[in-house]
């Protein structure tokens, strides 16, 4: 039997990097459907789509963003533990930049009035975004350094701003929680565009990430370095530019996600914003298929990981389970998936596959 | 007089068996008291996998060990020093942030009252074991890494010896990484191990060793026994023609190339090294390299051939000397810079430094070129396939697409990978280190062939193995090394015995 490049084949699906996290979604989609009357329900109201399924969307897409940096990170073979502490960095840069209350003990009455205006701002929205994001790209580029050049542990390395970058976001906000009154910076969370905002932010990013490493060398190249990184440097790839680009570019992600978190919720949470997220996006790479040894990567595979992280949770709190239960729930779940992908389980798949063709 | 009467260790018609290879074949290995048994051999030979039968770590398929006249099976590798056997690696297997004195008692500390460990008497057991056995006297309770390799390989030596009364020691090229000096200091604990009753198992690639400081030679090849040999009573030559042996095949398309391709040599090299050296991996060597020509080294293993060749791609700095590139000097000592140069390296571990595993054949195959124009400038999918078809074709690897990832290949159609990749550059200097090792006798024709075909289009070639008999058939120089050093360089007509004469160092 000659093999084709082109023809649809079950093993081929079976193969395919997206095939795990879609069977995963697609199951706790129907298991939803099985056990939550309602649950694929759909309202329009105005000119926008509302239900729990778009819900699950919306509230993943901040962990799908961070899954995007964090899935090139770990196909270097390495880890960044500092995302959800950068967020919150992100959240209190821009919420200093459009109200500074807190740069002034004693606001003036008029000043004070200003700030209650929704429409208040004290930089106007295009340099908020782009101080916030030069700032978490920086915070990336410390977490490149540290790894790339001072050759210190990934997971080390970034657990230093892990802790740091809360205390940095406290002491930005002097301590204090901004509020925001912006109504163009909250759009970025909370903004409809039929469907919601954040969910085209996740599409455009991905989009620009996806060109960026597939459309040019940059993917092959943090593949060859995840792999083996001695073979690299032989065929002359810079493991140290690759890396620095990798951290770097995490850092802007995670920007991005704290852009979204602050908006949604319309304030600057240094304790809460991105509190645990760095695990989760960790989970959605795994959940996506990337080896956490580094190598072969899928940036859609994480973004459905980060979906089927967030469709977990949602279902579990439909169906009744207490907040505090859900993190033993993740746990058994991580198990689940974990013994999914492994080798027995695959084996068994691509054996039905096989037994599908011949019968 | 009953202990004389027997070997202290005896291995009779040892086989063994790895998918799709033989490793060992019908060995036999004795090994007496008061004796340093030298087991020698180029990669392959079979030296590793007899030693893991002997500790445990393989079990043979067939064939009997006996251990002073017992027939023993051993389990593994904590049976093996049970029964006496105790190895120290080339990898020194210690904890550098420890003392010595841990390092010798570790798992075995003596306690003192209130279950805490006694230091002082660690101290002194550590003591009296160094001196008692290896007749050194050092201090203990410094942390191992503020001494030298030496030391901490004699450190191993006793730990190994102290944790059971060991009667067999096995030496795994212990001299790899020392300095005249410290082998003269690990020598000297060595025969004292001998004359008190240990017997010795020395694996070394250092010829000159050999003959220092064994009793007695065993040689094996290809998984074969080709002897036992008292050590006073074999010359250096015989030896390495045992070592490397002669395989009988014929290639007069191959000589007729060389010919032709030797005359289009220019005046002028192409690359120029002038004093080039790296402190404790090559002296300073000079060498040039001309277009057609392919340059031999010859060496055994850790001679420096490989260290000449990192130094000349850039994948080490010199600490001394110059590059002198088309009559302009070398500024940037990189892989990435020497690609650009159009010089290329074939790494001498495929595993290690060549092949990307996981990804395809397409990809392995161009990504030093890729490297070379940028991480911008990416090569459409079109272009890419038609490098990949181009050198899939051209060097004949056998694989159903170049979308297959590179670890479904064989050995040599890796290999081939891997310089198709090196070809994509479009090198004029080729330097390929060892890259013949482990394939098929055709796949090493084929590679052999394509050197000489490529020397004949004007790259100036670098060739290195391990086997002589290939050398010779591709080279139009040979240079010779030993011990780190350049010692000799042939033009022309050279015969085997020649070469090996420069390679064993001795008279002629």
């Amino acid at each position: 039997m000659k093999k084709n490049r082109t023809s649809f084949t079950w093993r081929k699906v079976t193969e395919s990097r997206l095939f795990f996290p879609l069977l995963a979604l697609v199951i706790i989609l129907l298991a939803d459907l099985i056990l939550i009357p309602g649950f694929f329900k759909f309202q329009i109201r105005g000119d926008n789509l509302y239900g729990s399924l778009i819900d699950i969307f919306r509230n993943g897409s901040t962990v799908a963003l961070l899954a995007i940096g964090m899935t090139l990170v770990i196909a270097t073979g390495g880890i960044d533990l500092s995302v959800g502490a950068v967020m919150a960095i992100a959240a209190s840069v821009a919420a200093l930049l459009m109200n500074p209350y807190v740069l002034g003990k004693e606001l003036s009455p008029q000043l004070q009035a200003l700030i209650r205006d929704p429409n208040f701002t004290w930089q106007p929205l295009w340099v908020v975004l782009l101080i916030t994001l030069l700032v978490a790209i920086l915070c990336g580029l410390w977490n490149g350094i540290l790894v790339a050049y001072v050759r210190i542990q990934p997971m080390v390395a970034t657990l230093i701003l892990m802790i740091a970058g809360r205390g940095i976001a406290q002491l930005i906000t002097n301590g204090v929680r901004i509020q925001i009154f912006y109504e163009p910076y909250a759009f970025i969370g909370q903004g409809w565009i039929i469907l919601p905002f954040c969910l085209y932010l996740v599409a455009i990013i991905y989009a620009l990430t996806w060109l960026f490493t597939r459309k040019t060398a940059v993917g092959m190249f943090i593949e060859s370095v995840g792999i083996n990184a001695r073979s690299s440097f032989f065929s002359g790839i810079s493991e140290r530019k690759i890396k620095l680009l990798v951290y770097t570019f995490c850092g802007f992600c995670a920007g991005i996600a704290g852009l979204v978190a602050s908006a949604n919720i319309k304030t600057s949470d240094a304790n809460n914003i991105g509190w645990s997220l760095e695990l989760d996006a960790i989970l959605a790479v795994v959940i996506g298929g990337t080896s956490m040894a580094g190598g072969r990567f899928s940036l859609l595979a994480s973004i459905i990981g980060a979906m089927v992280m967030q469709a977990v949770t949602t279902s579990m709190y439909a169906i009744g389970v207490p907040a505090f239960a859900l993190l033993a729930i993740k746990g058994v779940f991580v198990i689940l998936v974990v013994m999914l992908y492994s080798k027995q389980v695959r084996g068994l798949f691509q054996k039905l596959a096989v037994d599908r063709k011949e019968t | 007089m009953s202990e004389a009467d027997h070997d202290l260790l005896v291995m009779t018609a040892i086989c063994k068996t790895f998918p799709g290879v033989q490793a060992l074949e019908n060995v036999d290995f004795s090994l007496k008291r008061n004796e340093i048994h030298c087991l020698i051999g180029e990669n392959g030979a079979g030296k590793s996998t007899l030693i893991k039968v002997l500790t445990g770590v393989d079990r043979q398929d067939s064939g009997t060990i006996t251990l002073d006249g017992k027939e023993i099976h051993v389990r593994s590798p904590q049976h093996a020093q049970e029964l006496g056997i105790s190895t120290v690696y080339q990898e020194i297997n210690l904890c550098m942030n420890l003392s010595i004195a841990e390092n010798i008692l570790l798992g075995r500390e003596p306690h003192n009252k209130i279950g805490g460990i006694d230091l002082r008497k660690m101290n002194n057991e550590a003591a009296e074991v160094l001196t008692r056995l290896l007749g050194i006297n050092i201090d203990v309770t410094q942390r191992l890494d503020t001494y030298t390799v030496a030391i901490q390989q004699m450190v191993a030596i006793a730990r190994a010896l102290d944790i059971a009364s060991a009667r067999i020691l096995i030496l795994d090229e212990p001299t790899s990484s020392l300095d005249a000096i410290e082998t003269q200091q690990l020598f000297k604990v060595m025969r004292k191990l001998r004359d008190d009753g240990v017997g010795i198992i020395f694996i070394t690639h250092f010829i000159s060793q050999v003959f220092e400081i064994s009793d007695r030679i065993t040689v094996l090849r290809n998984g074969k026994l080709v002897g036992t040999f008292d050590t006073s009573s074999i010359s250096r030559i015989e030896l390495i023609t045992k070592m490397i042996g002669r395989t009988l095949v014929e290639f007069d398309e191959m000589t007729k190339a060389k010919l032709t391709s030797g005359k289009q040599i220019e005046s002028e090299p192409i690359l120029k090294a002038e004093g080039l050296g790296r402190t404790n991996a090559i002296s300073p060597f000079d060498l040039d390299l001309y277009r057609g020509e392919v340059v031999g080294l010859a060496g055994l293993l850790g001679s420096g051939r490989t260290e000449i060749a990192s130094l000349l791609f850039g994948s080490d700095k010199p600490d001394t000397g110059s590059i002198m590139m088309n009559n302009k000097p070398v500024d940037d000592y990189s892989p990435l810079g020497s690609i650009k140069r159009g010089v290329a390296l074939c790494p001498e571990d495929r595993k290690a430094a060549g092949i990307l595993d996981d990804l395809t054949i397409r990809e392995n195959i161009i990504l030093a070129m890729q490297a070379s124009k940028g991480w911008f400038k990416f090569l459409s999918l079109q272009e890419q396939y038609e490098v990949a078809d181009k050198y899939i074709e051209m060097l004949n690897i056998v694989t159903p697409s170049p979308d297959q990832p590179v670890k479904n290949l064989s050995g040599g159609n890796q290999q081939k990978v891997i310089l198709a990749r090196w070809l994509a550059t479009n090198p004029q200097v080729l330097i390929l280190d060892e890259p013949t090792r482990g394939i098929d006798v055709g796949a090493k024709a084929e590679i052999q062939k394509l050197v000489l075909a490529l020397a004949n289009e004007g790259k100036a070639c670098v060739f290195i193995s391990s086997e002589l008999e290939e050398v010779l058939r591709v080279s139009h120089r040979i240079d010779v090394l030993r011990e780190r050093e350049k010692v000799a360089e042939f033009k022309g007509d050279v015969d085997e015995s020649t070469i090996m004469n420069a390679i064993a160092g001795s008279e002629s």
